[in-house]
């Protein structure tokens, strides 16, 4: 469990030259009994770990897809509890990395919100409105729990940013391969190489590539630029959001891994 | 009193705990970028003599300082108006609109983008961006546009485009979630002209440098004879904080007066700072509405500028260190609000002001001898329809 499990994670997929797939599910989707069964059917496709979103009513990062799926999740009853419990489910299995807003981490406070992640045996901790300067209270508090931070660097990162980023030593670099918020988009994304080049002329933290990459073939092309991991969140959310039930989303969704699996190596 | 105002935020964008940068990566290099831009521009005398420049001859400034005669004898109390309801596009949001308008240009950003709730920074934005020859598109929640028709008019008269926000509650905290969206994905060519005293480091500070020439021109106009009491009301609260700012330490009793909405009791409000806790909205920590998990709760006003569960972190400094009090008024009071105004003065103010209004002739009885100063931000022009159904349903 925690940060060792990511860290061996990316080593291993590194040595046998495959790119990590680590599916973003907002938890408590399609409902709070029905959402530990979407991530054990994508375990099974080949997922290596999870970014499992805590549902929050203002997701400034998010596009269409992942606001609707978690409104609808917050509809349905996923609070904090909710969301702890699904992440148990997920890391008994796999890796599992929680994603949330800097707000539910503050109004409990990171020392609480690190210590109840660490409890059900969570990996990490993903907070995409908390820039690197604003960071270090989370860091301390998930280093006293063995949990590991993430840190996203954009395309519109300056070096200094880059750099300020692998000193604070994150899990992994989140790099962001679109300017925009998540979202599927129709074309593979232009400035991945150039993000790799400019974090991999910064450091050797593990870089995985997320936001935009909706098929396949724009995850190879994460893959060949260099990227340690992948990250789909819209286009697997959308599965859910148009499965008639959980079981046929665990099916869909298991077959969507399946296909980003097999060009991933 | 031992707390001072602060000329800026520290280095990290902090007013004392409150303020920082809570964004995402992809937008801190243009915050960044901002913060020195207007660094740079502020010290720049040419700048700012464009800025005052465009601020007499286009928006018509300094606005009156009125002694509101009839409304003084009703109530006992001896009321000063500021009349930010006679700037061009009526109301005070134009100074900030012309002032971030003109840093766009200085900054090379052809396009600017903007939230709306009571179509007010909306129409002024539209306005800035077409004397100064920019693109512009405005985020509005879709039940704001309903209440708020004229203003949508406006704009789209005005060459930008209204973009309907129809997450959330379709309201002002929906179009400014949506609108920070759009800049995550046109940053690099796009200028984000917020609209209040909210939102990440440098805009909290650059908002209120560009309003502060509200309690400015009253230190002027007034003299010596300073008001006991100013009052203004506060959604995100720029035109609190312009008017606040230049006056705060000098022994006046500063009051914001935020939005009971249908009664704090109810829950349905906008009182971030009267009914709210500390917590991190749209990119800065503040006071704001929401539920023990984190949850950002649906503020509720008959005023689509106050209907905000936010509020920025200026004033959550100002409030802890006792440099201002914050009060709250119902939809009820502010109705009564608009017709007193209108009534003794002649003057319909905009749902938003009458707040303050209306705060002051609950008040009455305890401000006799007084002088009062009430920042009256903006015109009711915008508000006459929702106002005559309210009426209507009484």
């Amino acid at each position: 469990m925690g940060a060792d499990r990511l860290r061996h994670m990316f080593a291993s997929a590194r040595a046998d030259g495959r790119t990590a797939f680590l599916p973003f599910m907002t938890a408590g989707l399609p409902d709070p009994s029905g959402s530990p069964a979407l991530y054990r059917a994508m375990a099974e496709a080949g997922a290596d770990a999870f970014e499992v979103g805590i549902p929050y009513s203002d997701p400034l990062m998010d596009g269409p897809v992942i606001q609707r799926g978690s409104d609808l999740a917050l509809a349905a009853g996923t609070n904090l509890d909710v969301s702890f419990e699904v992440i148990r489910t997920v890391a008994d299995r796999s890796p599992a990395l929680a994603m949330t807003y800097a707000n539910p981490v503050f109004r409990r406070g990171v020392e609480w919100f690190a210590q109840r992640l660490s409890g059900v045996g969570a990996d990490g901790i993903i907070v995409p409105d908390l820039p690197v300067e604003e960071s270090a209270d989370l860091r301390r508090a998930a280093s006293r729990h063995d949990l590991g931070t993430v840190l996203f660097v954009a395309p519109t990162s300056s070096r200094a940013r880059i750099e300020a980023v692998a000193a604070a030593e994150p899990i992994f670099i989140y790099a962001v391969a679109e300017v925009g918020v998540t979202g599927e988009r129709t074309e593979p994304s232009r400035r991945a190489e150039g993000l790799v080049k400019a974090i991999r002329d910064v450091t050797d933290i593990p870089i995985v590539m997320g936001v935009g990459i909706s098929t396949p073939a724009h995850a190879l092309a994460a893959a060949e630029a260099g990227a340690d991991g992948v990250i789909v969140g819209s286009a697997l959310v959308r599965v859910v959001l148009e499965s008639p039930d959980a079981e046929s989303a665990a099916y869909a969704l298991a077959a969507r891994v399946r296909e980003f699996r097999a060009v991933l190596g | 009193m031992t707390s001072m105002r602060l000329d800026r935020p520290d280095a990290r964008g902090r007013f004392g705990e409150f303020g920082g940068t809570f964004a995402p990566e992809t937008l801190m290099p243009a915050l960044d970028e901002l913060a020195g831009a207007f660094t740079e521009a502020w010290g720049d005398e040419e700048f700012v003599a464009e800025y005052r420049r465009m601020l007499s001859d286009f928006v018509g400034r300094p606005t009156p300082l009125h002694l509101a005669g009839r409304l003084s004898e009703s109530l006992g109390v001896r009321i000063l108006l500021k009349r930010e309801d006679l700037a061009h596009t009526g109301a005070h949001k134009i100074n900030n609109a012309i002032g971030q308008g003109l840093l766009a240009k200085r900054m090379g950003k052809p396009r600017v983008i903007a939230e709306t709730g009571a179509g007010q920074h909306g129409v002024a934005t539209a306005t800035a961006a077409a004397v100064l020859g920019l693109e512009c598109q405005v985020f509005m929640g879709s039940v704001d546009i309903e209440r708020q028709a004229l203003n949508v008019l406006r704009m789209e008269i005005l060459g930008t485009e209204v973009v309907p926000v129809t997450s959330g509650a379709g309201t002002l905290k929906d179009a400014v979630s949506e609108a920070m969206r759009e800049w995550v994905k046109s940053v690099e060519s796009t200028h984000y002209i917020i609209g209040s005293v909210v939102g990440p480091h440098p805009f909290p500070w650059m908002v209120r440098e560009f309003q502060k020439v509200i309690g400015e021109e009253v230190l002027d106009q007034i003299g010596s004879d300073l008001p006991d009491i100013v009052v203004a009301c506060v959604g995100g609260g720029s035109n609190a904080m312009g008017m606040f700012y230049p006056l705060a330490g000098l022994g006046i009793d500063l009051v914001g007066i935020e939005a009971a909405g249908e009664g704090i009791a109810t829950g349905r409000h906008g009182a971030s700072i009267g009914a709210g806790s500390p917590g991190v909205l749209h990119g800065t920590h503040t006071y704001m509405l929401q539920d023990e998990e984190g949850q950002v709760l649906e503020a509720h006003s008959i005023s689509a500028g106050l209907d905000y569960p936010g509020v920025g972190p200026e004033h959550a400094y100002f409030h802890q260190s006792g440099l201002a009090r914050y009060e709250s008024i119902t939809d009820e009071e502010a109705l009564d609000g608009v017709e007193l105004l209108a009534r003794t003065e002649g003057i319909i103010p905009a749902l938003e002001s009458a707040h303050a209004v209306a705060w002051v002739a609950r008040e009455a009885g305890s401000l006799q001898g007084k002088t009062v100063l009430i920042n009256l931000s903006g015109r009711g022009d915008k508000d006459v329809e929702q106002i005559g159904r309210a009426r209507a349903g009484r």
